[in-house]
């Protein structure tokens, strides 16, 4: 990158700042895909494997508007100081970022039980994984579509 | 996120056209119903729960404005009104009301900021501005749950009848009536969503689209703009006489500000 | 920031499992909208929201753009003494918003 904070640039450094300035205009925001929602819980959960099970991902099927849908994860657990769930993650496969939220809980939550409202920008795959005090992750999905209603915002 | 493409629109022109020949039938009393009961079991948990209900947040800081000196005068709401859960408790239910200053019906906020000019020396609020929605938000919800009486004045009625006038009269590129809609095509589908009644139960409410409080002629004009007609401005007089015939056109059904809908 | 609305239960039994709800005013601006002028708004959201019991951390949350505006967080917490529930949102910038709750836990 062109370095601006006094020192003379030379050419090639306005040139390669020109050459930044204009890929910045030709390129959108990024759009999460599958795969960058699949690097985003490769870097949760590392090395260990994510079963399915244990985590219920309560969303509507049919979202009434994008905006903000509601959502609500449970995990089994006996939230006890030897065995609970440490952390929630939601994790989306179409808004422009991988990540959703991350709930971190402790033995005094009494119940794994989280809700809050969120955006979908298109109808996708929303994924919810518990990262337990075991080191153990599980997991749970839900496939949405997003409509829209009718009389929007011009 | 994607919007409804012209074509779909134009699709459901023809066959609203083509279904309506004669005049739009009235809604009978007995089958008339707020938008509430067309929303997702979600958004009226939403609704109901005044913990989420982002609403809320807007009667909150209504709460702070109203008690907030105004103006040359230093005035507050409450140094007239005192307390609003006794003074302003069915106020909203009867609006738009008859205002004798100005000879004819003024909206809620209308009548906020004639109070304001008037009687607190202080300049009007922009309409839609984020503390006019709070403090008429505030006061409807003082409203809440209480039978709609607006337009039983005798002296509304020549008004309430251009809102019919409006509400009936076909507008826009796509030259739809609100009627075709809201009094033959209820409960219908459009676009994914479910073709309310169009009662103004609950304004200013929290729309899901808008992610923030906004009012009835907010509302009128997304759908005005929906039939490529050129919506009305916010306080004009076409706007309150419209807002009083869906009001009365409402009569009975309960207050719900802050509603919350998608 | 702006107003929070906070339901934590005012009476208690020990050993109980409240649930809490807090909703704080805050347009979550995510960064990939365009303004009126056809520029990027800038991103500004609240990025953690903290809950603690007496002084000690039982809940937190890490928000992401993806996080709905005013946003609406419900959780469960064992009431486990009388005392202060602290709630803090702290956005893009750092700035935070404190607000607190009484229980009483007989």
């Amino acid at each position: 990158m062109a370095r601006l904070d006094g020192m003379r640039a030379n050419r090639r450094d306005v040139l390669a700042a020109g050459a930044g300035a204009l890929s910045l205009l030709l390129t959108r925001p990024a759009r999460a895909t599958p795969e960058s929602m699949a690097v985003a819980i490769r870097s949760f959960v590392g090395e260990a494997t994510v079963q399915k099970g244990r985590v219920a991902l309560d969303i509507p099927a049919l979202v009434e508007n994008g905006n903000s849908v509601p959502l609500k994860v449970t995990v089994e657990s006996a939230m006890t100081s030897d065995d609970f769930v440490k952390t929630i993650a939601i994790f989306n496969e179409r808004n422009p970022q991988p990540n959703v939220a991350n709930f971190h809980l402790t033995p005094r939550s009494g119940r794994a039980e989280v809700s809050t409202r969120i955006r979908l920008g298109d109808s996708q795959t929303i994924v919810a994984i518990a990262q337990l005090s075991d080191g153990t992750f599980w997991s749970d999905q839900a496939e949405l579509v997003v409509t829209l209603p009718a009389c929007v915002e011009s | 996120m994607r919007r409804p493409p012209l074509r779909a629109w134009a699709c459901v022109a023809a066959l609203v056209l083509g279904a309506t020949t004669g005049l739009a039938t009235e809604i009978p009393p007995a089958q008339r119903r707020s938008g509430f009961d067309d929303m997702s079991r979600e958004s009226q948990a939403m609704q109901r729960d005044d913990t989420a209900n982002p609403g809320m947040l807007g009667v909150l800081e209504g709460e702070t404005l109203w008690n907030e000196k105004a103006g040359f005068a230093g005035r507050s709401c409450a140094d007239c009104h005192g307390d609003a859960r006794a003074s302003m408790r069915g106020v909203a239910a009867r609006y738009p009301a008859y205002s004798a200053e100005q000879g004819r019906p003024v909206d809620l906020e209308g009548r906020i900021n004639l109070c304001r000019e008037t009687r607190q020396n202080a300049l009007p609020l922009p309409r839609e501005s984020r503390e006019m929605l709070a403090l008429s938000a505030y006061v409807a919800h003082k409203s809440r749950g209480m039978a709609i009486t607006a337009g039983e004045d005798p002296r509304l009625e020549p008004f309430r009848a251009r809102g019919e006038v409006l509400y009936r009269q076909r507008q826009g590129q796509l030259n739809l009536s609100c009627a075709q809609c809201h009094d033959d095509n209820w409960g219908k589908q459009l676009a994914g969503a479910i073709i309310p009644q169009g009662h103004p139960t609950g304004y200013p409410l929290y729309r899901l689209e808008w992610q923030s409080l906004g009012s009835l002629p907010r509302r009128l004009r997304n759908c005005m703009v929906g039939v490529r007609a050129e919506p009305f401005a916010p306080g004009s007089p076409e706007v309150v006489d419209l807002e009083l015939f869906l009001m009365s056109r409402a009569r009975g059904l309960p207050i719900e500000t802050p509603a919350v809908r998608p | 920031m702006g107003r929070a609305l906070i339901n934590v239960p005012a009476k208690a039994k020990r050993g109980e499992i409240i649930e809490i709800k807090a909703l704080v005013s805050h347009p979550m601006e995510t960064g990939y909208r365009t303004g009126p002028d056809g520029t990027l708004v800038p991103r500004d959201i609240i990025q953690r929201f903290v809950c603690t019991y007496n002084g000690e951390e039982v809940f937190s949350a890490d928000l992401f753009p993806a996080i709905a505006a005013n946003p609406f967080i419900a959780f469960t917490t064992v009431a486990t003494e009388s005392g202060t529930i602290t709630f803090r949102w702290i956005d893009d910038q750092g700035r935070g918003q404190i607000e607190t709750a009484k229980i009483t836990v007989e």
